[in-house]
């Protein structure tokens, strides 16, 4: 009977036996003694349901600072929602996910069949960009942790060479172009691997990030913002967006009266002056020299698109399984070494190379197509840019550049006039 | 002057149509979940234990622990987690230990049954045990993110280092895949 019974339980555990790849070796004991079996725990995800929350501080935090710096002009105002955003969006809630992440959801959802982008990551994206069509950059000015915690360390700003800050400001096109190429490709999210500050809201992180932040940090206490003027991709979208607002932060409230007392107040060289009136160019010169530029641009994003479709079989090598295809083509040696995890786990896997080679190579043929169209935007940028400096704009005032201003409110308390 | 707002006004409608041609099409294509919140998950079926749990995360002691189905153990008393396989003193040594910062509890339950249970503090998600015990035992061992400590990345620094692909994303509702008793995996939900 005793036997009877152990067959008639060790007949369905044989059965899992075959259907679980033979992983029961040894049958489930049974206890004598009152032993009751723990159950593994599930602890709960962090800050569960507080993502609307964050998006309706994010509109809250947006309001205020519209309202701070065009209404109220007031500086005290905006640095203390600074602080707020540092510690709520920074270190309270641990930066994930943030606006400037967002650009990566958003261009997986568009590229990625499978992928779901979560509403509040959308509104994320879509929050501020719009504000900037209104109010100007009032996400840089306070809400952006990012932005918050290089503004509060800004200590002794030096002035940056007008030619230096142009070229350096092509970065940013540049890491957003890589980004979205990036993350469409279902690559990897760049902006999140190279955050430099996200280390230091969560207090934990690999060291290297650590470092990168805290270099930041400290260039930033002299090169005001550095991340936000040379590197920041969601700050690229903004810049464009922000020069065609409805309204904006203006440096003087009625009439500018040329005092020149807030031409030093701008950390981050923002401040258009006006210009002189001997420097007026020759308007038939200049206008030959736009359509000559404007003529430039499609001639450099077909350049652009050129270099860019050369250059697509070196980018799509950051996929792991293009990278891991290509290896094993070129190294067949490699096979043997047992200390390359990605090979041998390919090899244990029973995946044959043909399958990996041509999964590799509809990610390379994606890669083809993103590439030439980053080249072609690439080029697109620089032809712009180059625009921009013989489209000749009559100033009379000292006003804030409408794109590259952050909306921080400092020049404010610098200028008289009632 | 009002060529200026003209273009000012012109430049914003563009963009402004861009944006909801953009949202319109994620819309459109079902892209977009209002209630959904995700979270990434390790299917312990696909994971084979390469050790990069323990390194890649970005915090300093892994999110990823060993989780024990204590349904599907045999409580054994030689456990291939436990000890190291050419192990002959089945005492509960460090030098006898698979696990490399001890994280592993064997506390003995009747003759011949032993339970074993993971110091979450200890615990880096190296998968020695979890290799251990799916080589020798009955694979109760395996990995899971524990999401009172995840940080919930953007992207999960380990998924893309995982060379078996066992990490995706997952709706917060179906967190985690506990392997179950002996048969198919249960999906649990926290409470
Ligand atoms: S430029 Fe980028 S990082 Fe800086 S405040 Fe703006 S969005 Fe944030
Ligand atoms: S508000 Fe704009 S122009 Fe004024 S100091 Fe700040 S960034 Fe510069
Ligand atoms: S990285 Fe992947 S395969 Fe390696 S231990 Fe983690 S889940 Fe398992
Ligand atoms: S999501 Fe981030 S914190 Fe969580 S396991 Fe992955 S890397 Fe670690």
């Amino acid at each position: 009977m005793k036997w009877l019974k152990i067959i008639l339980f060790l007949l369905p555990l044989t059965l899992a036996f075959h259907n679980l790849d033979a992983q029961q070796r040894f049958p489930k004991p049974e206890f004598h003694t009152h032993y009751t079996q723990p159950t593994p725990t599930t602890p709960e995800p962090r800050g569960v349901g507080m993502e609307f929350f964050d998006v309706l501080v994010l509109l809250v935090v947006l309001s205020l600072t519209s309202w701070f710096a065009i209404r109220k002009r007031s500086r005290n105002g905006i640095l203390l929602l600074t602080v707020f955003s540092a510690i709520y969006f920074g270190f309270y809630r641990n930066g994930c996910i943030c606006t400037v992440g967002s650009i990566q959801n958003v261009a997986l959802a568009l590229a990625d069949p499978k992928y779901v982008i979560s509403l509040y990551a959308l509104l994320f994206f879509l929050l501020p960009l719009i504000f900037s069509l209104f109010f100007g950059r009032v996400f840089c000015g306070a809400a952006c942790p990012l932005g918050a915690i290089q503004d509060l360390l800004i200590f002794n700003p030096i002035t940056i060479p007008a030619w230096l800050r142009k070229t350096l400001g092509f970065i940013p096109y540049l890491y957003l172009g890589l980004a979205v190429l990036y993350a469409a490709t279902g690559t990897e999210f760049i902006i999140c691997r190279y955050d430099p500050f996200i280390g230091i809201y969560r207090m934990n992180g690999p060291h290297l990030m650590i470092y990168l932040g805290i270099a930041f940090l400290l260039m930033g206490l002299f090169i005001a913002r550095p991340y936000c003027r040379f590197f920041c991709p969601y700050g690229a979208i903004l810049n464009v967006f922000s020069r065609f607002s409805r309204r904006h932060l203006s440096v003087f409230p009625t009439k500018c009266i040329q005092c020149k007392l807030c031409t030093t107040s701008c950390p981050f060289e923002a401040i258009d002056f006006p210009d002189e009136e001997k420097s007026k160019p020759d308007t038939k010169t200049n206008s030959r020299k736009f359509i000559l530029y404007l003529a430039l641009i499609p001639v450099l994003m077909l350049a652009g698109a050129w270099i860019g479709s050369k250059s697509h079989v070196f980018l799509s090598k950051a996929h792991p399984d293009v990278y891991l295809a290509e290896l094993l083509i070129s190294h067949p040696e490699l096979k043997t070494d047992s200390k390359n995890i990605d090979i041998q786990t390919f090899l244990a896997s029973g995946k044959s190379l043909e399958t990996l080679v041509a999964e590799a190579q509809v990610i390379r043929d994606k890669f083809k197509t993103g590439s030439w169209i980053l080249g072609a935007f690439l080029g697109l940028v620089i032809g712009l840019m180059a625009m921009n400096q013989v489209i000749f704009r009559r100033r009379e005032d000292y006003q804030a550049n409408k794109g590259n201003c952050y909306s921080c409110a400092r020049c404010l308390d610098y200028c008289p006039v009632e | 002057m009002d060529r200026k707002k003209f273009i000012n006004n012109s430049g914003r409608l563009v963009l402004l149509g861009g944006l909801a041609y953009l949202t319109g099409s994620i819309i459109y294509q079902r892209k977009v979940s209002a209630s959904g919140k995700y979270v990434w998950q390790i299917d312990p079926f696909k994971c084979t234990q390469c050790g990069r749990c323990a390194t890649e995360c970005v915090r300093d002691l892994s999110a990823v622990k060993c989780v024990h189905a204590y349904s599907l153990c045999g409580y054994c008393d030689l456990c291939g987690g436990y000890f190291k396989p050419n192990t002959h003193k089945l005492n509960t040594g460090a030098e006898s230990q698979l696990c490399p910062t001890g994280a592993l509890n064997r506390k003995f339950v009747e003759e011949p049954f032993f339970q074993y249970t993971i110091d979450e503090k200890l615990c880096n998600g190296c998968a020695k045990c979890v290799k251990g015990c799916g080589s020798f035992g009955n694979g109760s061992l395996h990995l899971q993110i524990r999401h009172d400590l995840c940080q919930n990345c953007n992207e999960c620094s380990i998924s893309r280092m995982c060379p078996s692909n066992a990490i995706s994303r997952v709706p917060i509702e179906t967190a985690y895949l506990i392997k179950g008793d002996f048969k198919k995996p249960a999906v649990s939900t926290p409470k």
